[in-house]
């Protein structure tokens, strides 16, 4: 049998929804021959590959950065979920949304730091006015809210996309 | 002396159903175990039909009315769930998700939330609309409680617990629309308000984390507004 492609992508987020995936218990070893994770933070892989069939985006899109990789992750997929509450509303990182971005930076990096007083601007890119979730920039085919979505739910929806069902409604869905 | 009450006959979803002259639709509706979904109601307090997820189809007429202020009629044919209703619920439930900061995931009232499990009993994922993201502050002047406007509906449930139940008349709504905002006294801070008993109904009566007890921690306030309510029928008991 032809394995399912799966990718996990980490936006703006505290890796939490990962952490809740990984926490499926032993559901995990029969899903695991079943599918062929090749990308996210769990493997190895630097370039996020062609034709993949599912991708779950945990996280907000908070960067320029973040929205070269949705877009990109948009093309390369049949199916792109929105795992978590950051990627369906913004939560947490949303929380920054009100004040402007060089103020956050000053308050955090200047102001709150006890040594190295300076707004990093090396290597990490720069931030967008607002954090954001993902529908407001890709099509997104599925959302799994929660803060984590739980392990049940993830791999209940994994489980019916690796056996050809796409499941819209039905499941249990809460905020928070 | 009580005058006897008018019965009067109505169809709830089809079903015959006989009720009291003076009754609202919803009070019909949930005296016949029907269930209608709302959140600005709270059993003793005076309803306002602010938050419209009660609206029910009545024959005869296109317009969708709020069971919560609508007296029934005799003869009244009234429908509570259908998919017209549904859509326009669904549509109310996510006009609050994203008019403020509603994250749940950092609330005192994750998980006792009406709000909340309004929105998974509608089996809300996602909403349609963008979130507005709005600066609001928080009000921590009062000793014992505290005024989170992020998670605000304006329900007015406070307003009327504080007007109808405790008489002190500290909450009001000020501005208009978008700019609607819970004032204590004459938009003054909590803390300082002169009329607020600190009786503690409003947080009581609150369906959100809005109006908290101090010190609360992500999940913790679990709020009886159901203690409103019999307090409201025990003033009633005449000895």
């Amino acid at each position: 049998m032809k394995k399912v492609k799966v990718a996990t992508v980490w936006l703006d987020g505290c890796s939490g929804c990962h952490m809740s995936l990984l926490d499926m218990d032993a559901a995990i070893i029969s899903l695991a021959q079943k599918i062929d994770l090749v990308y996210g933070p769990l493997v190895d892989a630097q370039e996020f590959p062609e034709d993949v069939d599912v991708t779950l985006v945990e996280g907000a899109v908070s960067s320029q950065d973040d929205v070269n990789k949705l877009q990109k992750i948009r093309q390369r997929s049949h199916l792109v979920i929105a795992l978590g509450d950051c990627a369906v509303t913004g939560n947490v990182p949303a929380m920054r949304n009100s004040f402007p971005v060089n103020k956050l930076l000053q308050r955090i990096y200047v102001e709150g730091a006890q040594v190295g007083k300076v707004i990093p601007t090396d290597g990490v890119p720069s931030l967008l006015k607002q954090a954001r979730p993902l529908r407001e920039f890709v099509t997104v085919d599925l959302c799994l809210p929660g803060c984590p979505p739980p392990a049940k739910t993830i791999a209940a929806v994994i489980s019916d996309l690796v056996d050809g069902r796409k499941r819209e409604t039905g499941l249990a869905v809460k905020f928070g | 002396m009580r005058l006897p009450q008018k019965k009067l006959s109505i169809r709830i979803d089809g079903e015959l159903i006989s009720a009291v002259e003076g009754q609202t639709i919803l009070q019909a509706a949930k005296a016949n175990g029907k269930y209608i979904p709302t959140l600005c109601d709270l059993e003793g307090l005076t309803p306002v039909g602010a938050c419209r997820l009660c609206i029910v189809e009545i024959s005869g007429t296109d317009r969708l009315f709020p069971a919560c202020t609508t007296p029934i009629q005799d003869g009244m044919s009234v429908t509570t769930a259908s998919t017209r209703l549904a859509h326009h619920r669904r549509i109310s439930v996510e006009l609050l998700l994203v008019e403020r900061n509603h994250t749940c995931a950092v609330c005192v009232s994750n998980g006792h939330c009406e709000l909340q499990s309004l929105a998974s009993a509608m089996g809300i994922s996602t909403v349609r609309f963008a979130y507005n993201y709005p600066k609001l502050g928080v009000d921590l002047s009062h000793p014992r409680f505290v005024l989170d406007h992020n998670r605000c509906i304006l329900c007015t449930r406070c307003v009327r617990a504080c007007a109808d139940l405790e008489g002190a008349h500290v909450w009001e709504i000020t501005s208009r629309g978008i700019h609607s905002r819970i004032v204590s006294d004459l938009n003054q801070k909590w803390g300082e308000s002169r009329s607020c008993t600190n009786c503690g109904k409003c947080v009581q009566a609150c369906p959100t984390g809005a109006l908290a007890a101090k010190g609360c921690a992500v999940e913790e306030m679990v709020k009886r507004a159901d203690n409103i309510s019999s307090l409201v029928h025990r003033r009633e008991v005449q000895v």
